[in-house]
């Protein structure tokens, strides 16, 4: 078996606003080509440790490394061309409003890339294409479905063929069809790109369909409460706050 | 070396990927390929991949438009050593599984655009109409003691459009007065008659500027604040609770604006007509050299109930204008943030024009009463 190498490694991680630590002295890493699940109840710091990975928050205290660059002791600049080997899809999308979805995922094209402006168009089709949108480029973001938006905010994240894809309940507010295209697409994508991709969920159904290595932040200690693949931590839970959210409160 | 080579042998159009494909943008050798795979002497495309190495989806995509064309000219396109999981992304790319309706650009004939316009401006008066009745019902509703509006509401509506509002008043109107005693003294001065600076000032003042100026500064910064908040309600469906709750919209958002709003506009151009008279009264005394007891004498002769009462009353029917606009706007926004922005734009816009339109008529009508 040929072993993984790490993308993403995150030490000593504390997270704290003011006096209040959120969540502390975490240690964990993402391999290459991983479908990694972050993973919790609600209010156990899920979202702001995806702001702190994306460098949206900065960290309190530790540090994450990303491709062998320490991102937290980078300077601003450095963290942004990190950043352009990331992709975010954030909950309800965030497409800009005033552009159309053509616009929406030509942006980071047109910012940095030197590809020409028709080739720029032939990539957004291509990309529009692969998340099932072919044809939609000229609609509004207010024209389309809450599905669709999500999809679209997935072609902008991919515009730039980023390593890493990082989601931010992507789930949410979907129907159970629209929620397992959505993880279809994002298997589908990590097969046929090797993208690495961090999910930040609670929902069950897709943990256990596309999760490939997870952690679980327990919002009592503050720390993460489990390791693992989701379905091993579901057979063999190593405590009881793991077995009572992998089961829906079942155990 | 990254290279896209391709050869016509027996009707078959052999396309070789060689090295390495990231941020592949050769738009002369992408041209070339698909002028030759368009020509209708190809039968077939072969793809060869043997010597790929690295690749990203701009190879993708120009796979993908290679095998789109192929499909709209219905041939074969076959492969060899192509990478498994760029063969996935293409397929992917190709499984459309989902059109638009229909196409968006309707081109309507110049009679039917007349008409479709006609028919949203039909519209839009109706529903301006439906509004203002709304707000008249709830008005009534008021005044039975029926509305359900909250006093902390009304009374939040009436800190903000009152002592909230007392700085940018006060300054704009000292600078209108100012302005105008500066602009009257220039032709006054000729005649030997700038003691009369003191008096167009306090009739300019008291019948029309300073209400004008209050309306202006009130459009801006509250009205366009009612279009806001209201409008952004409407995005984060807070107004459609409220529907389904059984509660008037009109009366919990819209009553307590536009009565704080009506009520402080006078207090507010009686403030204004103050600072502007303080305003000419500093040019006078400081740069027309007025004694300040002549200038006051002048100002004292110069004002009168009736000019008073004329302010006051544009004041009145300006705060109803711009309290309904800004909450019309505001209730009909959009469910996204853009309308937000759209919606108080319009609110300020609308204000003003109709504040301008309903001087016009006021004046007038003034003009043939005698007033």
């Amino acid at each position: 078996m040929i072993a993984k190498t790490p993308q993403i490694i995150v030490k000593n991680l504390t997270i704290a606003y003011g006096d209040f630590v959120l969540l502390k002295k975490l240690n964990f890493s993402i391999n290459k080509g991983d479908i990694f699940i972050i993973m919790g109840g609600s209010g156990c710091g899920k979202s702001s440790l995806l702001h702190v990975l994306t460098g949206l928050v900065p960290a309190s205290k530790g540090h994450i490394i990303i491709d062998n660059i320490d991102f937290t002791a980078s300077t601003k600049a450095e963290q942004d061309k990190l950043m352009q080997r990331c992709g975010i899809l954030y909950q309800s999308g965030a497409l800009f409003s005033s552009m159309t979805l053509a616009e929406n995922v030509a942006l980071p094209l047109q910012q940095y890339s030197n590809y020409s402006d028709k080739f720029i168009r032939e990539l957004v089709e291509f990309k529009l294409s692969l998340v099932g949108l072919a044809g939609f480029g000229d609609y509004f973001p207010s024209e389309i479905s809450g599905g669709m938006k999500k999809r679209a905010g997935l072609a902008r994240a991919l515009a730039l063929d980023p390593s890493i894809v990082y989601f931010d309940e992507p789930s949410a507010g979907l129907d159970p069809v629209s929620s397992k295209l959505l993880d279809d697409l994002i298997l589908d994508i990590n097969q046929s790109l090797g993208t690495t991709i961090v999910i930040v969920t609670h929902e069950l159904e897709s943990i256990f369909n596309i999760g490939t290595n997870s952690i679980f932040l327990d919002a009592n200690i503050k720390q993460i409460g489990a390791r693992g693949n989701p379905k091993e931590l579901l057979k063999n839970p190593p405590n009881s706050e793991v077995a009572r959210f992998l089961t829906r409160g079942g155990k | 070396m990254v290279q896209i080579e391709f050869s016509i042998t027996n009707q078959i159009l052999e396309v070789f990927l060689r090295g390495n494909f990231i941020h592949f943008n050769d738009d002369n050798s992408i041209a070339k390929l698909m002028s030759a795979a368009s020509s209708k002497n190809i039968r077939q495309i072969h793809i060869t991949a043997s010597s790929l190495e690295q690749w990203d989806t701009s190879l993708a995509t120009v796979l993908f438009n290679l095998y789109k064309l192929a499909a709209h000219r219905q041939i074969d396109v076959t492969t060899s050593n192509m990478p498994s999981n760029l063969q996935r992304l293409v397929r992917l790319a190709l499984l459309v599984n989902r059109k638009p309706p229909q196409n968006k650009e309707v081109c309507e004939s110049f009679f039917a655009s007349v008409g479709s316009l006609t028919l949203v401006i039909l519209a839009n008066i109706k529903k301006t109409f439906l509004f203002i009745i709304d707000v008249w019902h709830s008005i009534e509703r008021l005044f039975s003691a029926q509305a359900t509006m909250r006093k902390i509401d009304w009374l939040y509506a009436l800190e903000d459009c009152t002592y909230r509002a007392v700085g940018i008043v006060s300054l704009v109107s000292f600078m209108v007065g100012l302005i105008l005693a500066f602009v009257g003294a220039i032709q006054l001065k000729s005649f030997g008659a700038q003691i009369y600076v003191s008096s167009l000032v306090a009739i300019g003042m008291t019948r029309i500027m300073g209400a004008i100026m209050v309306g202006v500064v009130m459009a801006g910064r509250t009205g366009a604040a009612y279009a806001a908040s209201i409008g952004s309600m409407q995005v984060n469906e807070e107004v459609d609770a409220l529907k389904t709750m059984g509660i008037s919209s009109t009366d919990f958002l819209v009553l307590p604006r536009i009565t704080a709003l009506v009520l402080s506009m006078p207090i507010l151009t009686i403030l204004a007509d103050f600072m502007g008279i303080l305003g000419g009264f500093a040019v006078g005394v400081l740069t027309l050299n007025i004694p300040p007891e002549e200038y006051l004498l002048y100002t004292h002769k110069a004002l009168s109930l009736t000019n008073f009462w004329v302010g006051i009353f544009h004041s009145f029917v300006f705060g109803i204008i711009i309290s309904l606009c800004g909450c019309f706007y505001g209730i009909n926004c959009g469910r996204n943030a853009d309308s937000v922005g759209f919606a108080t734009t319009k609110a300020v816009v609308s204000s003003i024009v109709w504040m301008i339109v309903a001087t016009g008529f006021i004046t007038l009508i003034f003009e043939v009463l005698g007033i």
